[in-house]
């Protein structure tokens, strides 16, 4: 550690005025992420919500800075459009509640049941799919679910419940890894401790478990709950004849861009409503 | 200009009142408008040429499968020889629709695009390329004249573009279903059709003029006569059937493979669609899917190169035009694709010796009742002046409707 | 332990059965990179080679690769680089603003890919000239911070701040105390932050789709556009088992050195 290259004498001024001056600390922590996310992020969307105000011409699909509010109505008050935005979040919910279902024995196996040793290797089983390309394991589903295919007569065919089973398969890992991360935390001491002191399972599991498993559920649906409510590629793949939020957003993209851009202020909308109803929970924490 | 309804027109109206905004008026001058009768080509000259030296690079969008590098399927590739022999280094884009192609194009970042007829007049209008001069495309003497001097590549005597290719959107059906080929669309669209839950229907707006093209022959008293020329009374009539249709539908096909699966398997019974289909799922398993052209008629493409408007490429971009309608490579990608080449002389050329037969190249009286892809404008496309037809944009905005009813 | 024996039993069957649902379809991918039917009829109709050998001479998808790599390394570093700064930031100080900064950061993962696509798209294309190599690191960076800033703050709140404050205290730079103090605790969650932003960014297609400048392929549009192809999508089955086969490795040899990273410092 003594082998330090002398710090040039500016580098050791600025250095000494940051020591001095935490809030100029601060600033230069924040400000280099802070400007490419606004930047980068809320500007063009702002800008993406303008456009929905935007006009275009209806034969050549460019854009005539024409203000105007018609198709932000024309979205909100079409029943096609309003029924889509609620089916995509019945298949979200569906695909988050699964996801939980299947996570929960899984996390519990691995964090509290399986020989330490055996722990990253089961980590590593739960987070390797993740590296085959999501378009190959959708395509894999359609295999599996086609009518006539591998299931045979178990297949349900293609429609909402291959939608939400496939939905469901691509994004079960971001579920597990949070709730596994949450279970860990109950090693050992605490359960113990509950029980020690005589306390009944239930008891043990609603004052010890739960106040674990609630955030780290909710971590975990973020991102069940916002992959599934964006996705259009499994819907088209699985899905039959129906369609989902992005389906539309996707399909108006080219040809009419103030209707995707008025469309997409639809899952903006739900996806505001649900991380303000989570945080409550504290699971944007420890996401 | 949209605001066509007065419907809307007064939604916009009372939003103005109520949040006190100075909203543009409805119906405003807006630039660039193309509907109306003040659709006019964009003046624009063609290169005088001659075509010289190439500047180096080319950047091409296509159609899947029309400009192939080798780099998905190295036996496959018509673009290197074309790199050795001008020295025009390409890079390719493809797309997956009209409507992307013309967004895409619309970036200004291609020199060239392989554009179907509902996509050429929106660039053509949209001001994006440049008129052709076909003096300068030596090979466009062999193009088979059926497809030259058409509405979707030339406006106003000027050609905009070089023929490539066209096909027809067939009737495909699973031949184990079908003890004799079907002769009709009804299957695909009248309740109660023994096909019923395995049929496929093309999934894009354009597929609106399928339902058109089955009213011309079922419902005279429409008077439809051009299935891209439909006034509101005939759209609605268009739409209905479509909502007929889709309680029928298994599956809005966007892909060959896809489809041809379903077809092959017997998942599906019938579908619309592309000789390529048919002749993947056979290849696959032999003799599985059927193809017609019912006694209806049916939808077609016909595409178009066209070159961008203000193109520094624009050496590269000629002798790339001539290079895809050159006999060999016209008669390699029209195989590799499957449809049929403009390239008179391709048919000597094909690896497959029937080729063009199985396509109808040559075979004039059969497009006779091939309705190619064309953009639907406000004025009517068959000659109407009494009615206002239904323009592009309703159609694209319909047709998500229906898909997400 | 207070788990009883047969809830263990019941728990392992459960966890076997999940695990089960999670390699059933892979096996599935696995089978018809064999599969001697071009368009996966099943059953198979027959076991071939030609598939493997047709994906080793690829151009296509080395030349996927190697971009999807290029692309996932810098979307990373910035990342890497823009997330540690930002949560030392959250975690370390107090100030008025920070639960907004923290959503900020979360938000373009939290908004669906198709929104944060075509908002990215639409400021490309309409006010800034275009799509380039550029705009596709810019998309995959702004959802990889979040990924970043996660792990770390996570670890952050775990490790002690005394710690730093001491070294602080003992008269040390900022940058000493990050490099001998802060860094040493903070790497092993760094590692697997920047392990999962590429992960992320390696398989990432919607935002893709909308961000890649012309004649760019990733292999997520690689896959995309050939999957859909005639003879093409056996090789991209074979793809996807490489990758899998090839990721086991990186992905174990991280999480051992990274640490068992929710008891590593709990204690």
């Amino acid at each position: 550690m003594t082998t330090l290259p002398a710090p040039s004498s500016w580098t050791r001024r600025v250095q000494a005025v940051l020591h001095r001056h935490p809030r100029l600390r601060l600033s230069g922590l924040l400000a280099p992420a802070l400007l490419w996310l606004v930047l980068l992020y809320l500007v063009p969307l702002v800008l993406l919500l303008l456009t929905a105000f935007a006009e275009t011409d209806s034969f050549t699909g460019q854009i005539t800075w024409t203000l105007s509010a018609d198709t932000v109505l024309d979205v909100l008050t079409t029943p096609a459009y309003l029924f889509t935005a609620l089916r995509t979040v019945l298949v979200a919910v569906g695909v988050t509640v699964l996801c939980a279902v299947l996570a929960l024995p899984l996390a519990t196996y691995m964090a509290l049941v399986a020989a330490p040793r055996r722990r990253p290797l089961l980590v590593a089983l739960v987070v390797t799919p993740l590296w085959a390309s999501y378009l190959v394991k959708v395509y894999a589903w359609r295999i599996l679910l086609a009518p006539e295919g591998v299931l045979g007569g178990a297949s349900p065919g293609y429609g909402w419940t291959a939608v939400v089973v496939t939905l469901t398969y691509l994004w079960l890992p971001y579920m597990v890894m949070p709730v596994y991360t949450g279970i860990s935390a109950l090693r050992g001491s605490y359960l113990e401790a509950a029980a020690d002191l005589g306390a009944r399972p239930w008891t043990t599991f609603r004052t010890v478990v739960l106040p674990v498993l609630k955030p780290a559920i909710a971590a975990g649906s973020v991102f069940t709950f916002s992959l599934s409510l964006g996705d259009y590629i499994t819907v088209q793949l699985v899905g039959g004849t129906n369609q989902m939020l992005g389906n539309l957003v996707y399909a108006n993209f080219s040809t009419d861009l103030p209707l995707a851009a008025a469309l997409a202020v639809l899952p903006l909308i739900v996806m505001a409503a649900y991380l303000l109803t989570i945080r409550r929970t504290g699971a944007l924490d420890r996401l | 200009m949209r605001c066509l309804s007065a419907r809307r027109g007064l939604r916009s109206a009372a939003v103005v009142g109520a949040l006190g905004l100075a909203l543009a008026a409805c119906g405003g001058g807006g630039s660039g408008s193309a509907g109306g009768a003040q659709q006019q080509a964009p003046a624009g000259e063609a290169y005088a040429g001659p075509v010289g030296q190439g500047e180096g690079k080319l950047s091409v969008l296509a159609w899947p499968g029309y400009a192939e590098d080798g780099s998905t399927d190295p036996a496959v590739d018509w673009v290197t020889p074309f790199e050795r022999a001008t020295g025009c280094q390409v890079s390719v884009k493809t797309f997956a629709t009209s409507a992307e192609a013309v967004q895409l194009f619309g970036t200004g970042e291609y020199d060239v695009v392989s554009a179907s007829g509902d996509a050429s007049l929106r660039l053509v209008y949209g001001d994006r390329v440049q008129p052709v001069n076909t003096g300068l495309v030596p090979n466009y003497a062999d193009i088979i004249p059926d497809l030259k001097d058409k509405p979707w590549n030339t406006v106003g005597g000027k050609n905009y573009g070089i023929p490539h290719g066209r096909g027809a959107n067939l009737l495909l059906y699973n031949t184990a279903a079908h003890s004799t080929a079907p002769t009709s669309w009804k299957d695909m669209w009248e309740p109660g059709s023994p096909a019923a839950g395995k049929i496929s229907p093309y999934d894009d707006g354009i597929y609106i003029a399928d339902a058109a093209v089955y009213l011309m022959a079922t419902q005279p008293d429409l008077k439809i006569t051009n299935p891209y020329a439909l006034d509101q009374r005939q759209f609605d009539a268009a739409i209905a059937l479509l909502k007929q249709q889709k309680p029928m539908v298994s599956e809005y096909w966007a892909d060959v493979v896809k489809q041809g699966q379903g077809l092959s398997s017997g998942a599906l019974s019938e579908g619309q669609g592309w000789q390529l289909t048919a002749n993947l799922a056979n290849t696959d398993a032999p003799n599985t899917v059927g193809t017609v052209k019912p006694t209806e008629g049916a939808t077609g493409w016909s595409d178009t190169w066209m070159v961008k408007k203000d193109t520094p490429n624009i050496n590269c971009a000629y002798q790339w035009l001539n290079h895809v309608i050159s006999p060999e490579v016209n008669a390699q990608i029209a195989e590799y694709f499957g449809e049929a080449p403009a390239n008179t002389k391709s048919c000597a050329l094909t690896k497959d010796r029937n080729h063009c037969a199985t396509y109808h190249a040559q075979e004039t009286d059969f497009w006779d009742n091939v309705y190619y892809w064309t953009t639907p404008t406000e004025d009517c496309l068959d000659g109407r002046t009494d009615v206002k037809c239904v323009p592009y944009d309703q159609w694209v905005r319909s047709w998500s409707e229906l898909r997400s009813a | 332990m207070v788990l009883s024996g047969p809830a263990r039993w019941v728990l392992r069957i459960l966890a076997i059965a999940v695990l089960t649902f999670v390699y059933a379809p892979l096996a599935l991918v696995l089978l018809n990179s064999f599969n001697a039917s071009a368009t996966f009829a099943w059953p198979p109709s027959g076991f071939t080679l030609d598939w493997w050998s047709a994906a080793a001479g690829n151009e296509g998808v080395r030349s996927a690769v190697l971009l999807s790599v290029e692309v996932a390394l810098l979307a990373t570093a910035i990342a890497v680089v823009l997330g540690t700064l930002a949560s030392l930031a959250l975690v370390r100080y107090e100030f008025f603003g920070r639960d907004v900064v923290s959503l900020l950061v979360l938000l373009p993962i939290a908004l669906p890919g198709i929104v944060t696509g075509i908002a990215l798209n639409t400021l490309f294309t309409q006010a800034l000239g275009g799509l380039t190599f550029v705009t596709l690191v810019v998309g995959h960076a702004t959802f990889c911070i979040v990924l970043v800033v996660n792990n770390a703050s996570a670890r952050l709140r775990r490790t002690n701040a005394t710690l730093e404050e001491a070294s602080t205290d003992l008269g040390a730079t900022p940058w000493t105390t990050w490099r001998l103090v802060t860094f040493p605790a903070l790497r092993g969650a760094l590692v697997a932050g920047a392990l999962l932003a590429f992960a992320l960014s390696f398989d990432e297609i919607i935002v893709t789709t909308f961000t890649a400048g012309p004649g760019l392929q990733t292999l997520p549009l690689w896959i995309l556009q050939n999957l859909f192809r005639p003879n093409q999508s056996p090789i991209v089955n074979v793809a996807a088992v490489g990758l899998v086969v090839i990721s086991v490795l990186p992905v174990y040899l991280a999480y051992r050195l990274s640490g068992d990273s929710a008891t590593a410092t709990t204690k």
